[in-house]
């Protein structure tokens, strides 16, 4: 049965499975030989450990993992066929859902593909907002990480607080875009509107919180006898092995590969920002755990670097032919077209009538071509190939989840070690399985 | 190496190299890929030792009407290069790369799963995304998009592409 189930692994990846269990009796036969049966069992698609709906078949020798096959699908929603469908510019607000951990950098990847077809540029301040939300979205997407892979290995108290500080960064999610999750903020050519007032405020605030509560996370988790027992040594794998499935973030950064999509080919202008890449060499989990940790920090440094910088500007490209027609503003009953713009559509220009109907239900043609925006997302390299045929709307958009690629180290990491460090594994990979079935 | 440069060295060994937009694309025959692939891996220089992905698009109007696109990255010199590969339609075939490229193993699961192409050489080419006894492939521009039957009498939802604006 072993041997049905290894099918089709990729060679250059199998490891020899170690004889678990196979200590010699006096009578020269293995414990192995006296109990050969090996037990199937179904983790998940629901098992609260498998972040959503992962669905992992493992083969168990006792509390030992012979094989483990990834089965997943089960969040298949057709966010890239969805695109073929819509306008460009609505198409935003598809793959915003596809990492709903991480929305920003979805969108972000998305427009930037979709800008280098169209050959234009976001104005400068709707750049620096753009890696602002990035950021924030890095620390957020990393919170939930520790929250849900604490509560996982049995630490509840780091659950809530993950949860409590990433609640601050989802209000300044809310009071910038006017929603906590999927925002589609940043659209093609620049951003859907500018930062409310007292938006930078309430970053500074929350850039003072933070770098204390990261402390106390490291002071509750990293000294943590029971946190070091689960994580030290546990899901290690070799760097080559992980390279060659395609693993990317702080995953392979925490094997010592300084790979960084955002100081190797810089968008968004994150050359001109001053951050270190950390980098750990264990490749374990708790080396995960101390990059991820590092990550927010370096976040913050360059949040602050966002705040400081942001001058008054325009947030959208002044081409009337690719720009989305609006003026948003919050008014008694919420964010809308402001009465200035309304005004001007309604009673003094025909032309902008048009235009802005024509822009709101047919969109605008897009050259045609191809192009392959990778993007730095809090689990690594996240990559949009959008095609162009010329028309209204995109010919081909193609989804390089990280979490795909990240979710093919599984059976590397698990096989051979106990049940228990499977979810311990498979969290330190962070996956999300909106980005790997999309 | 910047991209130009970069296509102007790939373009001494594969004619139908493009540069366009800061990306080079290259271009080969099917039975070409592995040999290709090889030699981007191999050559002093290039090393694209990292496979991004795999992706394919379906061009109804042309021949080859599947096309095939590996991007792939230099870890050691962080360049990147698209190599696209066409299939010809009902029944497409190339071969797989999951030799070469273990990463390659579940995106061409994905691309088959999507838009039928075959992988000659895969140990494992299954349906990935879709179910198990799903027919057809659904990422394929000849298959619809499907709407939504309601709950009320008669009611449904047209895919986006048939509704009236």
């Amino acid at each position: 049965m072993a041997a049905a189930l290894n099918e089709g692994r990729p060679e250059d990846v199998m490891r020899e499975l170690p004889e678990v269990g196979g200590t010699e009796t006096s009578q020269g036969t293995t414990v192995q030989q006296l109990t050969a049966e090996t037990m199937i069992i179904n983790m998940g698609p629901q098992h609260p450990s498998t972040h959503g709906v992962l669905r992992l078949v493992l083969e168990l020798d006792g509390e030992y993992v012979v094989s483990c096959r990834p089965v997943i699908g089960y969040l298949h929603t057709g966010i890239e066929k969805n695109t073929e469908y819509r306008t460009w510019q609505q198409g935003v607000t598809f793959v915003t859902r596809a990492d709903y951990l991480s929305p920003f950098f979805n969108e972000a990847a998305y427009c930037l593909a979709v800008e280098r077809l169209l050959g234009v540029e976001a104005p400068p301040r709707a750049q620096v907002i753009r890696v602002m939300v990035m950021e924030l979205n890095r620390i957020a997407s990393h919170l939930v990480w520790l929250a849900t892979t604490g509560l996982e290995l049995g630490a509840i108290s780091i659950m809530l607080y993950g949860f409590r500080e990433r609640e601050v960064i989802l209000d300044i999610f809310e009071m910038i875009t006017g929603l906590r999750m999927n925002h589609a903020y940043i659209r093609v050519g620049g951003l859907s509107m500018d930062l409310p007032e007292g938006a930078t405020d309430k970053v500074r605030d929350f850039l003072k919180l933070m770098p204390g509560r990261i402390r106390e996370y490291e002071e509750l988790l990293s000294g943590n006898p029971i946190w070091r027992q689960r994580t030290v040594g546990i899901g290690h794998a070799e760097v080559q092995d992980l390279l060659a499935l395609g693993v990317t973030g702080p995953v392979i950064r925490a094997s010592g590969v300084a790979d960084d999509v955002r100081k190797t080919e810089p968008y968004c202008g994150y050359e001109t920002y001053h951050f270190d890449v950390p980098i750990r060499t264990a490749g374990d989990c708790f080396a995960r755990y101390e990059v991820r940790i590092e990550e927010m920090r370096q976040s913050l440094r360059i949040v602050e670097q966002c705040v400081d910088r942001l001058e008054p500007g325009p947030v959208m490209i002044e081409d009337t032919r690719i720009r989305w027609p609006a003026e948003l503003s919050v008014g008694p009953d919420g964010i809308g077209n402001s009465p200035r713009y309304v005004k001007h559509i309604m009673e003094e220009s025909m032309e902008a009538l048009i235009n802005h109907f024509k822009i709101v239900t047919q969109g605008f043609k897009v050259p045609a071509g191809e192009a392959y925006q990778p993007v730095e997302s809090p689990r690594g390299e996240l990559g949009h190939y959008v095609m162009s045929s010329g028309g209204l709307r995109p010919h081909r958009v193609h989804i390089r989840g990280p979490s795909f690629a990240n979710l093919q180290a599984v059976p590397l990491l698990v096989e051979g070690s106990l049940v228990a460090d499977v979810v311990a594994s498979v969290a330190s990979l962070d996956p999300v399985m909106g980005d790997v079935d999309r | 190496m910047g991209p130009a440069e970069l296509a102007e060295q790939v373009r001494t060994r594969f004619p139908e190299t493009l540069h366009a937009r800061g990306e080079v694309t290259v271009t080969v025959a099917a039975d070409g890929l592995l040999p290709a692939l090889e030699h981007l891996r191999e050559t002093e220089g290039l090393k694209f030792d990292f496979l991004s992905s795999v992706t394919a698009s379906d061009w109804p109007d042309l021949d080859p009407r599947f096309w095939l696109a590996y991007h792939l990255l230099s870890n050691s010199f962080h360049h990147r290069i698209r190599v696209k590969v066409g299939a010809p339609g009902p029944d497409p075939r190339v071969p797989s790369v999951t030799g070469m490229f273990p990463a390659a193993n579940w995106y061409e699961r994905e691309v088959f799963d999507f838009y039928g192409v075959v992988f000659d050489g895969h140990p494992d080419l299954r349906r990935i995304e879709m179910p198990e006894g799903w027919k057809g492939h659904p990422m394929r521009k000849t298959e619809g998009m499907g709407g939504v039957n309601t709950q009320f009498k008669g009611a449904f939802i047209p895919p986006p592409d048939q509704r009236g604006v």
